[in-house]
């Protein structure tokens, strides 16, 4: 169905971004600034949950809302417009996208007081907002990768929002480059994916009269590939599901193109919550679930996404338990949780992957949140070891990031216990990997335990026991700040403006996970975000039947007992593994905050020395020897040169025709006239025979 | 048996040689004005011996002719020559060579 | 006869030429070109042009030669130093120049020989002075006017040459009331 209000949602935020651009730089008024960009964002929420939840909306039919803006690309049977389409995917993440924007949108109108860009950093966040919904509004690849970028330039431009810090600029460009590697990979998939398919749309858009089958229906009839290794480099559904994967990985920061995530924490924070936890990032795991029909049929790909998925998760978890800076804590933890959404992608599971996305994004923002707001309390002193018991003068924080620390450990009721559960029944269930299913399983429950280890540990060095603020620490202040505060600083509790963002993303943290219940746990088929998202993603192919009876059935067979028993016992287990991690935490750093953790991994396992050496080193040498010195001077420069000396060396040979001596005049004259009589005396005598 | 022309030409040719080599290899101005009349002399045994052969009296004017140039060179020549040994007290011709590159 | 009477006014022609160009005191050049005048007047005499050869002796050697010779004891040149180290290479090249257009000429005139030509009786009556007098002051009459302006333009610059302090300086004698 046609729409045109789709496009509103894009644009509304573009308009704040000029607007605060052109005419916000001239009037300087925070108040203006931050009315126009959060007055934008909530335009595009009013209308993303209208065209949502309206009688036709979105999440109520079958058929997607399409908006045909601009033929753009339209070459023989290639077609790539700028046209967006609503479906139940993307209006899923539309609306979460656009509401958790809005919410940071107003705590960052609070926490960026006094910023001397104050209308930069808006019209960046807008100009964000714009991209990450073209991102997951495309209806085509070509579209989506240009919201792809988009969202990679302003995370650049606001990792870098402080111009003067150099650590900021170098993480802007360490995390735009990884990026690009990534994106390498991803625009290799969108070529191959045309090469198989002839085209790149994600649906068969009938006004823009688009005939012949789309990229995804294609695989949807193709056969499924051979599980084998060889698969990957076949040229078929494999390769492609490989190389988009590079470029989630990229922009999702799984191993190996996680290295800027950790690093893009010297932005401001807002952007930290808005960018690198609940949106950007997740948009690899849109890609994968939007590509499912690739995926499913390409299992080789799948396993090496779960395999992935699950490695990022642990490796990060255990880097996030040592790490002192809490932001940075919080970013190692977003990794962890990213791998838990491939790893669900890749056993099959897309629906609970976009769960977790949906519950990370309450419970994360509030995170980082509350981790701005204890900044920003503190005085911008981003050192848990100089913390402490700040609950006492921060209680709204706390009470808000209490919700938070909850949720993420996995404790039930609240919101990251049912996404994070389901992820792991899927896991453990997963058909086709056999054993390999368990081993899975058991790398997501360790990294559930070190979750809440390190959230826990995060906590208590934050809000509870002794205030290490007081003392003047012999520990080397990294950041240098506006307020050098000679003397302990008192923390104090922050506005309202961001306080009440805080306390509805607690709210949403508590009672979000209720709309993906399963129906194990209720007997009930109650599990609202499963329908909802059923038919816009694949079936693993073989389930079709047998998935859709498992859940929804009546029919009591001994299996089917067997199935809903065994996911209440794994349920259970997950329980008991978040309360153990946090009464491990809690016991271990109540008394000892400041434990040294293993300098391995506060050292996040040498990894950035490690690529510094292996892979930059040689490339920088590289150039610098090779090609600089050899082919720039050596061969460029050198020709040019070349060419130089040799005008002059032709020059100084000919100047010696003009000594000034006569003699040498008169025998030159005498060597022309020779050359002038020889050739008509040779040719011209015929003319006397 | 007659002297052909070209016997005379042949004369004629090497005579104007030996002036052509005489104006390159000597260095005194005067021995150098003298080497061109060499020349001179040997084209007009040029045109003499072709209006002998063929019984026309222009090559004999044009001898004419080249003579009264060859005279009026020899003034204004050695006019020349005069001013630059005024100027430089030596004939030696490699010495006026200021203009060059 | 006649062949004699070539070989010997053309060896001497040669002769006198290479000492032209082989003698260092140009005194002796200048003789040695008097040489060379009077055996090509010898040789104008064999092919019946005894005008030209008149003409030859006086001008040539009793006028120009004179003039030269006035020059030299004028200025008082001795004889040429030796050679300096630059230019030497002139010599040689000067010499294989000479070889080449002997080359070519002596290309051309084989050529020539072998296309026929009337070879003329050396008895006319072509070069007696009545016919190159009608000559001169009828059919070429253009040419001897044009002749003798440029002998006018030969005598005013020999005289502006030779004046004493040369050029510019008369000029400045006149602004400065020196001379009228």
């Amino acid at each position: 169905m046609e729409t045109n209000l789709l496009s509103i949602i894009i644009f509304a935020p573009l308009a704040g971004a000029a607007i605060n651009w052109l005419i916000g730089r001239r009037v300087r008024n925070e108040r203006f600034v931050a009315t126009v960009a959060c007055g934008s964002v909530a335009i595009s929420t009013i209308v993303a949950f209208y065209l949502a939840f309206n009688s036709h909306g979105a999440l109520r039919t079958e058929e997607p809302l399409f908006d045909h803006i601009w033929t753009w690309l339209h070459v023989g049977d290639f077609r790539a417009d700028f046209a967006l389409a609503m479906d139940r995917l993307s209006g899923t993440y539309a609306l979460f996208i656009t509401f958790i924007g809005f919410l940071i949108h107003v705590f960052a109108a609070g926490y960026m007081h006094g910023e001397d860009g104050y209308y930069r950093f808006f019209a960046y966040l807008n100009l964000f907002m714009f991209a990450m919904l073209t991102l997951v509004l495309a209806d085509n690849f070509v579209l989506m990768f240009v919201g792809w970028e988009g969202v990679g330039l302003c995370s650049y431009l606001l990792i870098g929002y402080y111009t003067n810090r150099k650590e900021a600029g170098d993480a802007a460009k360490k995390a735009f480059i990884t990026n690009r590697i990534g994106d390498w990979g991803f625009v290799l998939g969108i070529m191959l994916m045309f090469l198989l398919t002839g085209s790149v749309s994600f649906f068969a858009n009938p006004a823009a009269g688009e005939a012949a089958q789309t990229a995804l229906s294609y695989f949807k009839t193709a056969p499924v590939d051979p599980f084998t290794f060889s698969a990957i480099f076949a040229g078929g559904a494999t390769s492609v599901a490989m190389l988009l994967f590079i470029g989630a990985t990229g922009k999702s920061a799984q191993i190996p193109l996680y290295v800027w995530l950790p690093d893009a924490m010297a932005g401001p924070t807002p952007v930290s919550a808005l960018i690198h936890a609940a949106t950007m990032v997740t948009a690899g795991v849109y890609m994968i679930v939007r590509c499912s029909e690739i995926f499913v049929h390409a299992p080789t790909a799948m396993f090496i996404v779960a395999i992935i998925g699950a490695a990022t998760a642990l490796f990060a978890a255990t880097i996030g338990l040592a790490q002192n800076d809490i932001k940075k804590v919080l970013a190692y933890s977003t990794i962890s949780q990213l791998g838990y959404m491939f790893l669900a992608c890749g056993v099959g599971a897309f629906v609970a992957a976009i769960f977790h996305v949906i519950t990370h994004a309450f419970f994360k923002a509030l995170l980082f949140l509350g981790s701005g707001s204890v900044i920003h309390g503190m005085h911008h002193e981003q050192d848990m070891r100089r913390m402490g018991g700040l609950k006492k003068y921060m209680p709204i924080t706390f009470a808000t990031m209490l919700t938070g620390w909850l949720a993420i450990s996995g404790v039930p009721i609240f919101a990251g216990f049912f996404s994070k559960d389901e992820i792991l029944w899927k896991t453990w269930s997963a058909a086709g990997m056999g054993s390999f299913a368990k081993v899975l399983w058991a790398i997501g429950a360790i990294t559930a335990f070190l979750t809440a280890i390190y959230m826990t540990r995060m906590m208590v060095m934050t809000f509870w026991g002794e205030e290490r603020f007081r003392n003047v620490q012999p520990i080397h202040h990294e950041h240098e700040e506006k307020n050098n505060h000679h003397g302990p600083v008192v923390p104090h509790e922050s506005p309202w403006s961001m306080t009440i963002p805080l306390i509805v993303l607690a709210v949403l943290s508590t009672v979000g996970g209720f709309i993906g219940v399963p129906y194990a746990f209720v007997n009930r088929d109650v599990n609202v975000i499963e329908h909802t998202l059923e038919p816009a993603i694949a079936k693993m192919p073989g389930s079709e039947t047998t998935e859709h009876t498992d859940e929804h059935a009546v029919v009591s067979t001994a299996d089917e007992h067997a199935h809903v028993g065994e996911e209440r016992l794994l349920a259970g287990v997950s329980v008991a593994i978040a309360l153990l991690g946090l009464g491990l935490g809690w016991v271990l750093f109540q008394r000892r905050p400041l434990m040294q953790m293993p300098r391995i991994l506060e050292n996040k396992y040498y990894v950035d020395e490690i690529y510094d050496k292996a892979l930059i080193g040689p490339i920088e040498t590289g150039s610098r020897e090779g090609l600089w010195k050899i082919f720039d001077i050596g061969v460029i420069d050198g020709s040019l040169h070349a060419l130089g000396d040799a005008v002059t060396e032709l020059g100084r040979l000919a100047r010696w025709l003009q000594a000034g001596f006569v003699r040498a005049y008169a025998a030159i004259i005498l060597v022309g006239a020779l050359i002038l009589i020889g050739v008509f005396a040779y040719f011209g005598f015929p003319l006397a025979r | 048996m007659e002297p052909q022309l070209s016997w005379y030409l042949a004369l004629s040719a090497v005579l104007f040689t030996i002036g052509m080599a005489g104006v390159i290899i000597k260095r005194n101005v005067i021995a150098m004005f003298m080497c061109i009349e060499l020349m001179l002399n040997a084209v007009n045994l040029t045109f003499v011996a072709f209006a002998s052969f063929f019984h026309d009296v222009t090559g004999q004017l044009f001898v004419f002719i080249v003579m009264t140039v060859a005279a009026a060179e020899a003034a204004v020549g050695l006019g020349i020559i005069i001013a630059i040994f005024r100027n430089r007290e030596t004939l030696d011709v490699d010495e006026a060579s200021i203009l060059k590159l | 006869m006649l062949v004699l009477l070539f070989i010997l006014f053309g060896a001497m022609a040669i002769g006198c030429a290479l000492a032209v160009v082989a003698q260092r005191n140009p005194l002796y050049s200048a003789i040695s070109l008097i040489g060379v005048f009077i055996s090509l007047a010898c040789l104008y005499v064999t092919l019946a042009a005894p005008f030209i050869a008149a003409v030859q002796v006086i001008v040539y050697a009793g006028a120009i030669m004179v003039l030269v010779v006035f020059v030299i004891m004028l200025l008082n040149v001795e004889e040429e130093e030796h050679r300096r180290p630059r230019l030497r290479f002139l010599v040689p090249a000067a010499v294989a120049l000479a070889g080449v257009l002997i080359a070519e000429v002596a290309f051309i005139l084989v050529s020539v020989q072998q296309s026929p030509v009337l070879p003329g009786s050396s008895t006319s009556d072509v070069g007696l002075t009545q016919s190159i007098g009608s000559a001169l002051f009828t059919r070429y009459l253009l040419p001897f006017e044009i002749t003798s302006i440029l002998l006018l333009m030969a005598i005013v610059g020999a005289m502006t040459l030779a004046r004493r302090g040369g050029l510019l300086q008369s000029r400045d004698q006149v602004k400065r009331g020196e001379l009228r």
